[in-house]
């Protein structure tokens, strides 16, 4: 617990910033939702006539006119994509954060199993990522009430619910590659998550890069594909979670064996 | 007595690079055990190896009769390690970072805490990132000490305190080595290693050069031999040669009899001949490339 503790401590700061940006702007795009609906008709013209774009981002299945439909749009964006970055960020810091700062050393150096060490840090991001999904969705129900809107609760949960374990997918993965490398872990975050992000972007722009949807989370966790069929592809979650459990796996494998400079 | 620390055929390779190669060593419980030997030589990456830190390219290392890669929870709750380079979590206050520490041996350390930070003279409502070098090193010193280990493993823990926080230092390491625990002391200043440790071993380029009692290292078969009268002397092995005005004066590690005939037949005014220093047997040992 001490060292669960000490990380929550650690980066409870970077946890409310994420939280309150990605939950301001959902609010922000929300309080515009009453205006947009009543041109909801010529902006949908709009918006369906441009092409790539709308498809990469799930307009051309979402309803812009609908409140769920709105909010896979915008809250999709905000979420998905600050979701995604944050989840890299934590998982490529986990391990390589304490050789870059040095204080790898320090820690190692006292009575604590390198296994412990691991979840027990492994457990700290995964408590991070709750705090932030529930801090913005918080935003979201206070943004619903403030707007005097009720969105489809199942949706809303089944998509919520698709995000956590999206990030959870991510931050596996580079916790694993956290593992191998023992500085520059926020560049290399930062990239895995814009790969993947784009990857899922390509997926849903043309059918010719299908096989991009078994690698990216970005397809399973796709508001516009959960709002649209209502309910997550749960073959492509299953892969996802498999994919998130081996970078677990590579990482507790190599971290056991490390040597600490 | 048992054996504390016993290293056998310890090596490290990073890839092709040498870290220390067939390394023996023991430390005796109850013992101040100096570590000397410069830059690059290996020193680190032993203790490193020691701590579980490294895992080792062949051979072992036993810290209380257990094997480190092992039992390393088990070793590392009985010792109190000081690093060289002390890298504390930045956003922690002085007492934040001793209360983890302290969490992390599972022990309620305050009162000793307290203590040290009193004799050291250290402010715990600082944050560690806007202390100097000096005292984050006291912040180290505590972490080691506060959880009164069997066995402390310090690397260059002077370098960075002042001449008077060096002396209250060594006066807690005797402190502890009287109530019974040992001391393993890594260091650059021989003087230190001169007037604390016990026994010593010297190592250069990975591999053991002695290890042997302090006293006997100093003695070793080097002698200082000074001569005024003459400038010169050939057919004898000298090492550390130095030219004075009117004079020489040399490190020789030979049988006495054969230079004293040498010496015999030449224009000699004076001669002194003393035990060198560990000072000198170090640079001897390094510059003149020989074991002893």
């Amino acid at each position: 617990m001490t060292l669960i503790k000490m990380e929550l401590k650690r980066n409870g700061k970077s946890l409310l910033i994420w939280s309150v940006v990605i939950g301001g702007m959902i609010l922000l795009c929300l309080l515009l939702y009453p205006e947009l609906k009543k041109e909801v008709d010529s902006l949908e013209e709009a918006l369906k006539n441009m092409g790539g774009v709308t498809a990469a981002f799930g307009m051309d299945r979402l309803n812009y006119g609908e409140l769920m439909g709105f909010y896979g749009i915008y809250g999709g964006s905000m979420l998905g994509i600050g979701g995604i970055f944050y989840s890299a960020i934590l998982g490529a810091g986990m391990l390589a954060r304490e050789e870059q700062e040095h204080t790898a050393e320090f820690l190692l150096t006292h009575p604590v199993s390198r296994e412990k060490i691991f979840f027990q840090k492994l457990s700290s991001m995964a408590i991070l990522l709750v705090f932030m999904n529930s801090i913005v969705i918080l935003f979201s129900c206070v943004s619903f009430a403030m707007i005097g809107e009720k969105p489809d609760w199942d949706v809303f949960w089944i998509y919520h619910g698709a995000q956590v374990l999206m990030q959870m997918e991510i931050l596996g993965i580079c916790c694993g590659i956290s593992a191998f490398i023992r500085r520059g872990s926020v560049s290399l975050g930062i990239g895995v998550a814009a790969l993947l992000y784009f990857l899922g972007l390509f997926s849903n722009i043309t059918d010719k890069a299908e096989a991009a949807k078994y690698l990216t989370p970005y397809a399973y966790a796709d508001a516009a594909k959960i709002i649209s069929e209502r309910g997550m592809d749960e073959k492509l979650a299953l892969l996802g979670i498999a994919y998130g459990l081996i970078g677990i796996g590579v990482g507790f494998w190599k971290y056991r064996r490390k040597d600490i400079s | 007595m048992n054996t504390v620390i016993r290293l056998r055929k310890l090596t490290k390779y990073y890839g092709k690079h040498r870290g220390i190669l067939d390394l023996d060593l023991e430390v005796k419980e109850g013992e101040i055990y100096g570590f000397i030997g410069p830059n690059g030589a290996g020193k680190s990456t032993t203790i490193r190896t020691m701590l579980g830190l490294l895992r080792p390219s062949s051979g072992s290392a036993e810290l209380f009769g257990m094997e480190v890669s092992s039992h390393k929870t088990q070793i590392l709750k009985r010792v109190g390690y000081m690093p060289a380079e002390t890298a504390f979590y930045s956003s922690m206050r002085v007492k934040d970072a001793l209360a983890f520490s302290a969490d992390l041996y599972g022990r309620d350390c305050r009162e000793e805490a307290a203590r040290l930070c009193e004799r050291l003279k250290l402010d715990t409502k600082k944050k560690v990132e806007e202390l100097s070098l000096g005292n984050r090193k006291k912040v180290s010193i505590v972490c080691a000490f506060q959880h009164e280990a069997d066995l402390y493993i310090l690397d260059e823990p002077t370098s960075g305190l002042d001449p008077l926080m060096q002396k209250e230092f060594f006066a807690l390491v005797r402190e502890r080595n009287r109530q019974g625990a040992s001391v393993f002391l890594s260091s650059h200043v021989l003087s230190e290693i001169q007037r604390y440790c016990h026994r010593a071993a010297i190592i250069r380029e990975g591999r053991l050069v002695v290890a042997d009692e302090v006293a006997n290292i100093c003695k070793g078969s080097a002698k200082r031999i000074t001569i005024q009268g003459i400038t010169d002397i050939t057919g004898i092995e000298k090492a550390d040669l130095q030219k004075q005005e009117n004079g020489i004066s040399f490190l020789y590690r030979g049988q006495m009899q054969p230079l004293l005939e040498k010496l015999s037949k030449l224009p000699i005014e004076d001669l002194t001949i003393t035990e060198p220093g560990l000072e000198e047997t170090f640079l001897h040992f390094y510059e003149g490339g020989k074991k002893a």
